[in-house]
């Protein structure tokens, strides 16, 4: 999976700022779109393309359980969230609706990776590529059911019982 | 195993777990409200699509359904979701509605608690991050997405990770200017907004015993703004008694093994607990409120589930007997069932001899939707639990949360005010 770097340097993305609390009563996901980072980036609709990644701190998409939040970045396009680490409700939205990928990284990843960086994405791999710069970094693999959730497409199509 | 242990064991019908084990968990209470109940009609419009039927939820009457968000309706896309919900709660069943404007409505978490629909020992989910709150009533509450309350809904379980845990014990009682709102606001500022993620948060020690079933109420809820998975305080006779009062009968008093494992204990002793404020814009940036900076505040906010149940108006009313605000300030009972007893105890005629606008039970400012939200620049001291960039209003808005007392008395001096000035 390939894509480009929106870098936001900085730890506690939170959901309120993700998609403000004002547009929590929308339901049209393309409206809730040209909602999305809102409360922190008035540019992020200039900038995003479809097929982009955001790469960002630590507790990403902490606060609300707003399913909003990870809906508003995927219609913009968003396929991956690289992170540090994510807060757990957007985490397992995000995988269960089948909206984004979280991937988690490493130091080094958010260090060396910079704002436009082409990104190439292996999960099978659990690697990350940077194109532009010619690096290569580990993601921390899924856990087991994160991983087979993500394969099936969304909580709905896993089905626990062939387990 | 501890008590978070026992209950996602028995829900997943295994004789003991283990952390990091991933269960599919029987749900014994759902929730949802007037944002993520029109968020799951969405999902079930993407399944019919899918192919999936929706025609039927797996047990209704373990569902219910709480107006708080928008209402009273703030325009004509929430007053829209109000009547989607209705008709949602219509079509499948769903006999536990609370409407507002037909008798006891309120803050989801609030009715959780204020109704008894969560009882110790259930595995209870709700379409809302402050879904924790109800762990305090020995329950494993956490908060989930409309695609996972879908699944609930139709299926009747739902995957979790079995979290290990972090216990919190206080010791002691609490000093009289000092609220369990600053118990969590400290421990939040010790461990930061990710030092409880994906773990549970368990409260326990003399401490704790000796608070009312809303303190602990308080310290549940904000578990969340320290990333917990849930908070959980272990049953008690208060939980006990708070129930049956409310209605409840038939207990089963989950609580952890005597080798129970914590993977990391805090000690705290209460003698040493002071008022506490967090600053903008982040929950973890607390002090002590003798350390607050001198900023002239424009509001004081004394609503939500956090900070409008029953006992946080009256230790409010308290510092306000007697005294005017010197900036707009406003109470917002959680649910009507408090506000009516605030009205029979004298409580709403305290504060409005105070010049304080009562309002009715809403998540409205809270999260900055409605009814009180911020101007540019505006600076307003809050009950509530989240002051990320924006949450109350404009994004160069600022919120510094507090206890209800402290709240109050910064609405009488106009500046962060620590209770015992004016006690």
């Amino acid at each position: 999976m390939r894509g480009n770097i929106i870098k936001y340097p900085r730890d506690n993305i939170d959901t309120d700022v993700i998609i403000p609390g004002q547009y929590l009563k929308v339901h049209d996901y393309a409206e809730l779109a040209t909602h999305a980072m809102e409360g922190l980036d008035p540019d992020f609709h200039s900038k995003v393309k479809e097929g982009d990644f955001i790469l960002s701190g630590k507790n990403f998409g902490c606060g609300s359980s707003r399913e909003h939040a990870p809906i508003a970045l995927s219609h913009c396009g968003v396929k991956a969230i690289l992170a540090l680490s994510f807060a757990r409700i957007f985490y397992r939205n995000s995988v269960d609706g089948a909206f984004l990928l979280p991937i988690e990284i490493d130091q080094d990843a958010y260090d060396g990776i910079s704002e436009g960086d082409e990104i190439d994405i292996d999960i099978s791999k659990n690697e990350i590529k940077n194109i532009t710069k010619n690096q290569t970094y580990k993601m921390k693999p899924f856990s087991e059911i994160i991983g087979k959730i993500i394969a099936a497409g969304g909580l709905f199509k896993y089905k626990p019982d062939q387990d | 195993m501890n008590i978070v242990e026992k209950i996602l064991a028995r829900g997943s019908g295994k004789s003991s777990v283990a952390p990091d084990d991933v269960v599919f968990a029987d749900v014994d209470k759902v929730m949802m409200h007037d944002v993520s109940g029109p968020g799951v009609l969405k999902v079930f419009d993407k399944l019919k699509k899918q192919g999936i039927s929706v025609d039927k939820l797996w047990d209704p009457t373990k569902v219910w359904v709480a107006e708080d968000h928008f209402v009273p309706s703030a325009d004509k896309m929430s007053a829209e979701n109000i009547v989607k919900l209705s008709n949602f709660t219509k079509q499948y069943g769903i006999e536990k509605h609370f409407k507002y404007g037909m008798g006891q409505y309120g803050i989801c978490h609030t009715i959780s608690h204020e109704e008894a629909m969560v009882m110790p020992g259930d595995v209870y989910v709700g379409g809302d991050s402050h879904t924790n709150t109800t762990g305090a009533l020995g329950a494993f509450a956490c908060g989930l997405g409309h695609t996972d309350i879908a699944y609930v809904l139709l299926n009747g379980n739902i995957w979790f990770k079995v979290p290990e845990t972090y216990y919190f014990k206080l010791n002691g009682k609490l000093p009289d200017h000092v609220m369990a709102k600053d118990v969590i606001l400290k421990i939040i500022g010790d461990i930061g907004n990710d030092g409880g993620a994906y773990r549970t948060m368990q409260f326990g020690g003399s401490g704790i015993d000796e608070m009312s079933v809303e303190s602990r109420l308080t310290l549940c809820n904000m578990t969340t703004e320290a990333g917990a998975k849930n908070g959980i305080v272990e049953p008690d006779q208060k939980v006990v008694d708070y129930l049956s009062k409310r209605g409840a009968t038939n207990f089963n008093l989950v609580t952890g093994d005597s080798d129970a494992e914590y993977s990391k204990i805090f000690e705290y002793e209460s003698s040493e607990m002071e008022p506490m404020i967090s600053k903008p814009f982040s929950p973890d940036n607390t002090c002590v409120v003798g350390e607050a900076p001198s900023v002239e505040l424009d509001k004081s906010y004394i609503g939500s589930c956090t900070g409008a149940k029953y006992e946080d108006l009256e230790a409010a009313a308290k510092i306000l007997k007697g005294r005017k605000v010197k900036i707009r300030t406003e109470v917002l009972p959680a649910a009507i069932s408090i506000y009516q007893r605030a009205m029979e105890n004298g409580l709403l005629k305290i504060f409005l001899d105070a010049g304080v606008t009562v309002g009715p039970p809403t998540c409205g400012a809270c999260c900055g939707a409605h009814m009180g939200v911020l101007a540019k620049d505006e600076i307003c001291i809050s009950t509530t639990n989240r002051n990320f960039p924006g949450r109350m209003g404009h994004i160069e808005s600022q919120t510094y949360l507090s206890s209800p007392m402290v709240a109050a008395a910064s609405a009488v001096t106009g500046k962060i005010t620590d209770p015992r000035d004016l006690l």
